[in-house]
């Protein structure tokens, strides 16, 4: 197989983790299983090695009014310590990829699809002015590790140092120290759980992920795989590239209308992206199966017995405890509260019974 | 060297042990729940339905795919594993104990063309790859 290593592959091994390979890494699916490493991020905490992400420096003086025309988001709202979900879009607003861009005092830092890595960096050079912008590749030395949960702040408060993590905001940030290895702690994450997600040194992830492990055992701290991350983020309704958004789609038909800020000025898109919010050609929908059945992509979504759409993510949802799905529909064919079906399996007469509900399935309780 | 073990694998991944009395329970094996993952749903037979070997008699729906049952006997469905059925986890941490999915009145015998354990350990290796 061709698949990298990730730095944490032998631990992962050690751990009992199944390996599969994934955006061309190979990496832990699950180590429990993925019920019990849902129910553990939901209830306390879990503990997940996303280090196939890649991370992109920009830097120069450039930099800002370069990130402005590349994203949909208004980077210029960004303050040092902040952190921005946005999208970039190709001129015909096909979504190029979904990323986190984070401001520095120095420069900015975006983290990109694992998947999409190579495409992103070749799209960020094509749109480099010839000075005043520098991109830096720092993926390979650079580790990501998401803690996940509740019980995130009380697990992590002990083991960091410089940074009151308490008192970082949501989509903030700030330099420190975790059992002594410098990171960036990031309170963000992709569960719809709090949590943070720290950035360091590939030679140090393990330390610091076996670490955090021992630490976090006596409050029920699980490592937690692929798996339970996307049953997660499906609940959560967060999208995921290459199956909700694509280069065929648009923000605006993703319903991530949200992150394109038409008053910032001019950004790759947004001449195409005005045309599909005058009149979007999709619209992306939550759907919560009624009975049993599991929706998968590609499934088609009928309403009264005619075809309307496609499934793009469908699983379980253990916390919502339903089959759920998302994907998308003609404009005003399925609104919300309304009935359809998803063809479950290749006959009819077994097609699932689903109310169309908002996103997202499942909301932390505060 | 014989198998002592009376457990019998078909090649669809299901296994099935002779209980005496003319009866049999039948379940799927741990190579089938690994490869399947966290088991979601069951969909089976109610009691008194009849089993014919090699045909489907429901499904098992995984957090990664739904996959068809097909039985290694034939014969009457007595009791299905309700616990499973309401706690499908169950199927995942013991599929060939508490996890066993139904007993059945058999007609006739088991079919001789099931794989021993060995055999089938072999065959579900083979398969993976």
């Amino acid at each position: 197989m061709s698949e990298k290593e990730v730095p944490l592959g032998a631990l992962h091994r050690r751990l009992g983790a199944r390996m599969v390979p994934f955006a061309g890494y190979q990496m832990p699916l699950q180590y429990s299983s993925i019920r019990e490493e849902h129910r553990a991020v939901r209830e306390r905490a879990g503990l997940f090695d996303v280090s196939h992400m890649g991370e992109v420096r920009v830097g120069g003086p450039g930099a800002p009014a370069y990130l402005q025309r590349l994203v949909t988001n208004d980077v210029g709202k960004l303050e040092v310590g902040q952190a921005l979900y946005t999208v970039m879009c190709r001129e015909d607003g096909g979504i190029v990829d979904d990323l986190l861009v984070y401001r520095d005092p120095d420069g900015y830092m975006c983290v990109v699809n694992a998947a999409r890595h190579d495409d992103d960096l070749a799209w960020m050079r094509r749109q480099q002015p010839p000075s005043g912008v520098e991109l830096e590749d720092q993926s390979d030395q650079t580790c990501l590790i998401a803690l996940q949960g509740p019980l995130s702040l009380q697990i992590l408060g002990p083991l960091a140092e410089g940074a009151e993590l308490g008192a970082i905001p949501y989509y903030h940030h700030r330099p420190g120290r975790v059992l002594g290895i410098p990171v960036r702690i990031s309170r963000t994450g992709y569960t719809g759980e709090d949590g943070f997600e720290l950035y360091c040194d590939r030679d140090a992830a393990e330390g610091l992920f076996q670490g955090m492990l021992d630490h976090g055992r006596g409050h029920g701290l699980l490592p937690a795989g692929l798996g339970a991350r996307d049953t997660l983020r499906l609940e959560a309704g967060f999208r995921l590239y290459g199956q909700d958004i694509t280069l065929e789609r648009d923000p605006i038909s993703a319903g991530l209308g949200w992150v394109v800020k038409f008053d910032k000025g001019d950004f790759l898109g947004r001449d195409a992206l005005l045309r599909a919010k005058a009149q979007p050609q999709l619209s992306f929908i939550g759907l919560r199966l009624r009975g049993r059945g599991i929706p998968r992509p590609h499934q088609a979504i009928l309403a009264a017995g005619e075809p309307i759409g496609e499934v793009t993510s469908g699983s379980y949802g253990f916390s919502v405890g339903s089959g759920i799905a998302m994907g998308y529909v003609r404009p005003g064919s399925a609104p919300k509260g309304s009935e359809v079906e998803v063809m479950l399996r290749a006959d009819p007469a077994e097609a699932g019974a689903a109310q169309v509900v908002s996103l997202p399935f499942y909301r932390r309780p505060t | 060297m014989s198998d002592p073990s009376p457990v019998r694998f078909t090649r669809t991944h299901e296994w099935v042990r002779p209980e005496g009395a003319g009866e049999a329970v039948i379940g799927i094996s741990d190579h089938a729940q690994a490869q399947l993952g966290d088991v979601i749903f069951l969909e089976l037979p109610a009691a008194g339905a009849h089993l014919s070997a090699g045909q489907r008699f429901g499904a098992v729906e995984s957090v990664k795919a739904a996959s068809d049952l097909y039985s290694p006997v034939s014969g009457e469905v007595v009791e299905v594993n309700q616990a499973a059925v309401s706690a499908p986890e169950v199927v995942n941490q013991d599929p060939q104990g508490a996890g066993w999915l139904l007993r059945v009145r058999l007609e006739g015998e088991i079919p001789t063309d099931l794989l021993d354990a060995q055999a089938y350990d072999a065959f579900a290796e083979s398969d993976s790859h």
